[in-house]
């Protein structure tokens, strides 16, 4: 570096300085602010700035948060598995089997149902599979059922369904860049010192996509667990999750100290999960550092 | 055996995007449907739902109101995501990681969390909740991915473009006017037309910030409790899709012309 590198520092600062001021004020400085509501004391239309750690026990003693908070972690754990299972083949055939000339429209075509309305899309899924919906209605027209199958909305399974399709590209293109970064001949390799197709995917391929893999359960984990629409929409309000009770002690009760706690305790848990899941991979994660 | 296991795949890829794309069909079939229930057997053709949309002054106000927002987040955050991008890929500075760690994090914080401290944070700092918070909020959001996109169109650019400018007598700021603002053009258009897109979805931030101002996304959102006002929503939908689509199509033109421009060979998708 000729400019040597106090300067380099200086010059950096300054120009990143605008983005993080930015970031700080909005984003750090509210994040601190609700770890510090989650030790106050609500003294119902004001907070009382009194160290308490009343709102975390009364978060965890709350049988209910429990309850939702143990759900809410089997939802996003399930959408997960579901949704990195089932993109794994498509981010392979991506990297793979398509021709490179092709591969920027394919991606194209698999991110265009992410960016269109999320809202919407997970009321289609309403609509789809509703008492009145699309697949009872069609079953019925075509004389396969006579009454309309209950099993299909308003459920666990249902919620899984929706999360899935909606992060479906969350997963893909992770897995899909760490597919793109594996040098061809290592494969070619494997494939000369006589191992079959099978086990040089299982021995050389599958390991050096997993940073891919682990980047896309986060990716798609992290988010899930603090999903609101789908489990209002699709769970008919019956099978609430986090980031519902979150909504209801901060607005609809308006306990914000209590409201903050709920937030900071689920927010601790998805970040210790995280870094257990991150741990359990370092193995893979070494590899192309 | 390699085009077997090839065509294996692709049966199994155009499965996995008929159901990414099974419920986006059904939005113009039912738009159009004349009936208001969403059901099968289809019961004829209308324009009807278009008609009630165009006349609904509370959707106009979202609208108005939406379209304001976007247009405000994806210039702050665009603006701020080029200082960030030039920072990232131009210096090497102590704390670059932690700082730019920061910047990043709404892309992996669930959005109810972002929307709760700002809630928190705004209230107590007694700024009346408007349209003006959720652009706020929504400028956060955008940053990260036009960072993101910015980051890859700062870093293809060749650092001997730049000392040639200094060399032939140009100014700092003019040197970027001149010569690297240009190049990195498509890259600030693809990043606006992505912040633009996300801010016009995000439905929690604007549901948490936005006091009693109807955006879209709320506005659907209060609709879908009322059976009646269904199909309404669904030529609603309907519209929003196609300028889903048309703008993704411009930001994927964009991002393409940015890569033919500075020479590289396109990687694909906005990663």
């Amino acid at each position: 570096m000729a400019t040597g590198n106090g300067t380099e520092t200086g010059q950096g600062l300054r120009l990143i300085a605008p983005p993080l001021l930015y970031a700080i004020l909005l984003l750090a400085v509210p994040l601190l602010t609700i770890l510090a509501y989650s030790f106050f004391k609500d003294g119902y239309l004001t907070i009382v700035r009194e160290f308490t750690l009343e709102n975390y026990l009364a978060t965890w003693a709350d049988p209910i948060f429990r309850t939702i908070l143990v759900r809410s972690l089997m939802v996003a754990a399930m959408v997960t598995a579901v949704t990195v299972l089932m993109a794994f083949p498509v981010a392979y055939f991506l990297s793979f089997v398509v021709a490179p000339e092709r591969k920027a429209l394919w991606i194209f075509l698999i991110t265009i149902p992410f960016w269109t309305s999320y809202l919407v899309r997970v009321f289609l899924w309403k609509v789809i599979l509703g008492f009145n919906g699309v697949i009872n209605s069609g079953l019925k027209a075509n004389g396969l059922i006579d009454e309309p199958l209950k099993f299909l909305l308003y459920n666990t399974g249902s919620i899984v369904m929706t999360l899935s399709h909606s992060y479906a590209p969350f997963a893909i293109l992770p897995i899909y860049v760490a597919l793109e970064k594996i040098d061809r001949s290592l494969l070619e390799a494997g494939r000369d010192l006589g191992e079959s197709r099978l086990m040089t995917f299982w021995r050389v391929t599958l390991p050096l996509a997993m940073p891919g893999v682990v980047a896309a359960v986060l990716i798609v984990f992290i988010p899930t667990i603090g999903d609101y629409v789908t489990p209002t929409v699709i769970g008919g309000g019956k099978i609430p999750m986090v980031a519902n009770l979150i909504q209801a002690q901060m607005l609809d009760i308006d306990n914000k100290p209590l409201g903050s706690a709920v937030a900071i305790s689920a927010m601790a848990v998805v970040t210790a999960l995280s870094l257990a899941f991150l741990f359990l991979n370092r193995r893979f994660l070494k590899v192309r550092a | 055996m390699t085009r077997l296991r090839g065509s294996g795949l692709r049966v199994y890829t155009l499965l996995y995007l008929a159901f990414l794309y099974a419920p986006i069909i059904l939005l113009p079939i039912f738009a159009f449907n004349n009936a208001t229930v969403i059901a099968f057997p289809l019961q004829g053709f209308t324009t009807n739902w278009f008609v009630q949309m165009a006349e609904n002054p509370t959707l106009r106000q979202a609208l108005l109101n939406s379209l304001l927002i976007a247009v405000s987040a994806s210039v702050l955050a665009t603006c701020l995501g080029i200082f960030a991008a030039r920072a990232s890929t131009r210096f090497d500075f102590r704390g670059k990681g932690p700082v730019m760690g920061l910047i990043m994090l709404p892309l992996v914080l669930p959005e109810i969390i972002v929307a709760v401290s700002l809630l928190v944070v705004l209230l107590a700092a007694g700024v009346g909740l408007s349209i003006f918070t959720v652009i706020l909020g929504h400028t956060l959001i955008c940053m990260p991915y036009a960072v993101a996109i910015l980051s890859t169109a700062f870093s293809s650019l060749d650092k001997s473009l730049e000392e040639a400018a200094y060399d032939l007598g140009e100014t700092k700021w003019s040197a970027f006017r001149l010569v690297i603002l240009p190049l990195v053009m498509p890259g600030i258009v693809s990043a606006l037309l992505m912040s633009f897109t996300i801010s016009l979805d995000e439905f929690i931030i604007a549901f948490f910030l936005a006091g009693n101002q109807p955006t879209l996304p709320t506005y659907i959102f209060s609709q879908l409790r009322f059976p009646k006002s269904i199909p309404m929503i669904m030529a609603l939908g309907t519209l929003l899709v196609l300028m889903s689509i048309l703008l993704l199509t411009l930001a994927e033109y964009f991002r393409r012309r940015g890569v033919a421009r500075t020479g590289q060979t396109d990687t694909g998708g906005f990663i």
